[in-house]
This record gives structure tokens, C-alpha cells and sequence, in this order.
């Protein structure tokens, strides 16, 4: 059964290129509706029930953040991947804080969004570089932060460290697997997991540490 | 918070406070007439509330409920007011003597105040600065009323201590003219404020204008001249690009960069502008541009180079991580690979300017790669310096 994705995006443009690209390459999604504003795509997600939703960080109104608030509580089993022109830090931080399971840039190949469609779709998390390097960034120990309230939460695992770093550095998911002599499907656990710590920990760094480099 | 425009009885301040702190603004009015009873205190504060409070610049939809709520708010007015009076009477603190005339003159100032908030409203809805013949006429009889309060103040005090005569109507002459000006000031402060404001939002459009017709434009016309050319057409996109983010992000462009993440971008541009291929680079950590760490940047760039020149791909990572006691940086691209064994010694482009660069310095390189399966450079340069983050 192929994957129902709802698109949100500003741009009609970047819509309508999306949906043309997902529906030429692929049987694996399948474009179920689409939103151009916050209202529109609360509604149409409320009505659509996607598996997936494509959705823009940057439109008037609060933005991608402002949709997952809406849904995330109303109806809790549609997924979130992000997709955004900007790589500014906070941008990508504040949307996986707010519930989303990926994050991958529009200049990313129409391959490869399958890919992250599906991944996210199966419950699993996407990581672009950019991304990692943000998380490893704001996990990172400098003298001088605040003390860790909840270790468990606040720190992340050597290994899920070596994950990021592999991801940050371009590898694949396959890739990393070999490279740590682990399974595809520890590498998504430990990705998992990752994404889970950056959405629920209260760590200084991850609400302050963005706007205070603009590492960008 | 905003002074309400429809439903309000003397200025909208009740209405106005309501609607901010979510309470039904008859509870509000009760209070200011309670509050009157204790020596004025609600009539001050409604009257600093008038003040400071800005009114609305649209007019609420009118209700049905509000024609009740008037008639009740006219009723809480006039109680207030009355309660005010009689306590200030019980309590013998003020004379009727003195209640008398300080009463005509605030009723005096209300009108004109009032009035000052009809004018601007005016001013809002057309334009007009003249006031009609029926704003004149009230803002003259307020303020009439408002001299008629002092005089006979003065006169009735007069008769009680006939030292200070000459302080006291001076100073009473001064807070009658202070009192009638409160709107002509309020209204000039504001307008600086809103000129003020409408003066930096249009710097900074015509900032905005400027750059993207220095930069956008220029590299839209630039692409449509060159639209034959997919290479040169991506080349240009790609730097514009990176050019807009640099300046809606902040970061520095054009200046010999201090720290190491602006080096590494700096270099990755520069392979992306020479070679027309996509350089992305994610840079953990920051730190100062010591020598160990520019041989590194520079060694980063020609690994960067050589992928660009013979991977024949059109995208290379480039990762670098800043630790306290090292910086390691990692190019890689999924292109031809090649065999290190095979390498003619006369290729030193890896041997002599990276090997060469990093060994100087005490850095370190490893090399993965095979036919066919992409090249990673690895880059290890130790930190002299403490970490400084």
C-alpha cells in the first residue's frame, strides 16, 4: 500500500513541482491533498487522515510549527517531515521540538524525499546533515552550561554520537551500519532515539543555543 | 490595550480595561465607583487611564447588549461620581467649597478631552485636521468650564488664607492650563512615536530594495542571459544563494574570517563557484583561526578541489567537528574512487598540499577510498589553544 502524503507549502509552485514529481517517479506515495496556508492544512489533515505530511516550516500565520501544535494533539498518529529552503538553526530545531520526525531540505533529490517519506512513515527518523550537525552541536559539552537536570534525557549516548556524526557526515543509513558493524535497524533505533532526546529534553542549549550562534 | 470606540460612555477607558483583562466590563465600572468613593481614587486612575491609553483605530461592531450595558454604565457613572462627592463631604477633608469648583472644572476637562478624541478620530477617518464649528464650540465651553472651576476656587479660598493668594492662584492657573493640554501633548508624543516608526520601516525597505536589486535582480538577468548553459545556470543560482542566506542570516561575507566555521564556508564557496558543483558542509563547534587551523582550512579546500576535479560528482560533504583538544574534518564524495596504490608521483596534489600542509603542523590525514566506491578524506589537526566556545 503505497504511503498518503498531504503537502503544505505557500508556494502553489513548490506544491505543484512536488506532487508532479512524487506522482511521476514513484508508486511508493501517493499525494493525497495539499494546503497552502495554517488554517487550510489543519483542515485538510483533519479531513485527509495522511499517513505523512510534507510540510514547510516558513508561512504566515505561526508556520509548520503552528499546524503541528493544532494536530499533534487532535490527531496524534500523522507524521511530520519538514521540508524548508532555510537551514537556519532555530527553524530546524523548533519544528523537531514541536513533534516533527524528520527534517530534510528542499534541494533535496526526488529519490531521496521517497525515501524520507516512507522512513518517517514506518515510524523511523530523518536526519539530513545539516540537521545532525545542529543536534550534535546543541548536545555538546561546554564549560560553562547549566547543569544536566535529567541524564537521561540531557546527554546523548557515545553511540548514538558516533551515529550523528557519521550522518552529519553525509553517510547513508546503510552506510553507517557497516561502518559501526551494527544492523540498518540499530542505527534507526539509536536515530530514534536521538530524535526523541531533542524533542523532550529541557537541555539550556537546545531552546537558547540557536539564537545565540547563528551557526548558519 | 485600547480604549474601546463603540458602547462607552466617557472615554472607553472601563470598556477598553475589560476587554484586556477578559472580565465583564461591568464589574470594571463597579469597581472605578467603589474606588471613587475612597477619595477620588477611581476618577484618578480612570483619568490617568484616559491618558496613557491609546484609543482604538477601529470602530467595535455594535450590539444589542450594548444599548443595556450604556444606560447601566451612564447609572455606575453618576453613582461613582456621586459617591465620590458625598464621601469627600462625610469626611470633612473637603470642604464643598472646594469639592464644588474641583468638580466643574474635571467636568470642564472631560469635555475637552473628549473632544481631543473625536478630533483625532476625525484626523484617522478623513484626514482633517480642522475641527467642525460643534467641536470648537465644546472644547471652548469645557474649557470655560475648567477656568470657571479655578476661579472660583481661588475665590472661595481667598476668604480662608489670604497670605498665599498670589502662590496658589499661580498654581492653580497651571494645573487648570496643564489639565486642558493633556491631549495637545499626548497627541504630539504619539505622533513622533508613529512618525519615528514609519521612518525606520521605510529604511529598511528601501535597505531591502537596494540589496536584492544589487543581488537577486542582477543574477536573474545573468541566468536568463546564460539559460542555454545548465552549468553556468546552476553556478549562479548556487552562489546567489548562499549570497541571500549570508545576508538574511548574518553571517559575515567578504572579511578574512576569524573562526574556523566561517573559513570553511568561505573555502566551500569558493570550490562551488570555480568548479559549478554543490559543496555542503555542516560545521560543529567554533574556534579561533590559529596557524594549525588556517593549514587545515587550506588542506580542507584541496581535497575539496580534487573531488570537484575527478570524483565527477555533483555534490561533496564536507564535515567538520571542533573538539576541545582537536578539530577533525572529514570531505567526502560517493564518485569514481580510485586506487591509492596506483597514484602516479607526480600527482602531488594530495601528497605535497594536503599531506604536506597537515604533517607541518602536527595534523594527520587518512585516506578511504577504492574504485568505485567514493573517497573520504580524513583531516586531524590538534587545538593549541584551550577550548573556547
Amino acid at each position: 500500500m503505497s504511503v498518503r502524503v498531504f503537502l503544505v507549502d505557500d508556494h502553489a509552485l513548490f506544491r505543484a513541482g512536488v506532487r508532479a514529481e512524487l506522482d511521476t517517479i514513484t508508486d511508493e506515495v501517493e499525494v493525497v491533498g495539499e494546503a497552502g496556508g495554517v488554517g487550510e492544512a489543519v483542515a485538510g489533515i483533519a479531513h485527509h487522515k495522511p499517513d505523512v505530511v510534507l510540510l514547510d516550516v516558513h508561512m504566515p500565520d505561526g508556520g509548520g510549527a503552528e499546524v503541528l501544535r493544532q494536530i499533534r494533539t487532535k490527531i496524534p498518529e500523522v507524521t511530520f517531515l519538514a521540508l524548508s529552503v532555510s537551514d537556519a538553526a532555530e527553524d530546524v530545531i523548533n519544528v523537531i521540538r514541536a513533534g516533527a520526525r524528520g527534517y530534510v531540505t528542499k534541494t533535496i533529490s526526488s529519490q531521496e524525499l521517497v525515501k524520507a517519506v516512507v522512513r518517517v512513515s514506518e515510524g523511523d527518523a530523518v536526519f539530513s546533515p545539516r540537521l545532525a550537525g545542529f543536534v550534535l552541536d546543541a548536545f555538546a559539552d561546554r564549560p560553562g552550561a547549566a547543569p544536566i537536570s535529567d541524564p537521561e534525557l540531557d546527554l546523548l549516548t557515545p553511540r548514538e554520537r558516533d551515529v550523528l556524526r557519521l550522518l552529519a557526515r553525509g553517510y547513508a543509513y546503510k552506510e553507517i551500519a557497516s561502518e559501526l558493524f551494527i544492523s540498518v535497524k540499530t542505527v534507526e533505533t539509536h536515530v530514534s532515539s536521538v530524535l526523541r532526546k531533542t524533542q523532550l529534553s529541557n537541555r539550556y542549549e537546545l531552546s537558547r543555543w540557536a539564537t545565540d550562534r547563528r551557526l548558519v | 490595550m485600547r480604549r474601546r470606540r463603540t458602547g462607552r460612555v466617557v472615554a472607553g477607558v472601563a470598556s477598553g480595561l475589560a476587554d484586556h483583562l477578559g472580565a465583564p466590563v461591568f464589574w470594571v465600572r463597579a469597581v472605578f465607583a467603589v474606588a471613587a468613593a475612597f477619595s477620588g481614587i477611581g476618577i484618578i486612575a480612570y483619568g490617568l487611564l484616559w491618558m496613557f491609553v491609546p484609543q482604538s483605530t477601529v470602530a467595535e461592531p455594535e450590539t444589542d447588549e450594548d444599548r443595556k450595558e450604556w444606560q447601566q454604565a451612564v447609572g455606575l457613572a453618576a453613582l461613582g461620581i456621586g459617591v465620590a462627592v458625598f464621601t469627600g463631604l462625610l469626611n470633612g477633608a473637603w470642604s464643598g467649597w472646594i469639592t464644588g469648583p474641583i468638580a466643574i472644572a474635571l467636568v470642564g476637562a472631560a469635555v475637552v478631552w473628549r473632544e481631543a478624541d473625536e478630533a483625532q478620530r476625525r484626523r484617522w477617518k478623513d484626514g482633517a485636521f480642522a475641527q467642525g464649528k460643534t467641536g470648537i464650540v465644546r472644547t471652548v465651553a469645557g474649557g470655560a468650564l475648567v477656568v470657571a472651576g479655578v476661579a472660583a476656587f481661588l475665590v472661595v479660598n481667598d476668604s480662608v488664607q489670604n497670605l498665599s493668594t498670589v502662590v496658589l492662584s499661580v498654581v492653580a492657573t497651571l494645573a487648570g492650563v496643564a489639565v486642558l493640554t493633556v491631549p495637545l501633548w499626548m497627541r504630539l508624543v504619539r505622533d513622533l512615536d508613529a512618525e519615528r516608526r514609519a521612518r525606520i520601516r521605510t529604511e529598511e525597505r528601501a535597505e531591502i530594495a537596494a540589496h536584492l536589486h544589487d543581488s537577486v535582480l542582477q543574477t536573474l538577468a545573468l541566468i536568463q542571459k546564460q539559460s542555454e548553459s545548465s552549468r553556468e545556470v546552476k553556478r549562479l543560482a548556487r552562489s546567489q544563494e548562499r549570497e541571500l542566506r549570508s545576508w538574511l542570516y548574518g553571517r559575515e561575507v567578504g572579511e578574512q574570517p576569524h573562526s574556523i566555521s566561517v573559513a570553511i564556508a568561505q573555502v566551500c564557496a569558493e570550490v562551488e563557484d570555480d568548479f559549478a558543483i554543490a559543496v555542503s558542509q555542516v560545521v560543529v563547534g567554533d574556534c579561533e583561526l590559529e596557524d594549525g587551523m588556517f593549514a587545515l582550512v587550506q588542506a580542507s579546500k584541496e581535497a575539496v578541489v580534487n573531488a570537484a576535479k575527478h570524483a565527477g560528482v555533483a555534490e561533496v560533504s564536507v564535515y567538520a567537528e571542533v573538539e576541545p583538544e582537536k578539530v577533525t574534518v572529514f570531505v567526502r564524495d560517493r564518485g569514481k574512487g580510485f586506487d591509492p596504490d596506483l597514484v602516479p608521483d607526480d600527482r602531488h596534489g594530495l601528497a605535497g598540499s594536503i599531506r604536506g600542509r597537515m604533517t607541518r603542523h602536527g595534523g594527520e590525514v587518512r585516506l578511504r577510498t577504492a574504485p568505485g566506491e567514493g573517497t573520504e578524506v580524513q583531516l586531524e589537526m590538534p587545538r593549541k589553544t584551550e577550548a573556547r566556545t
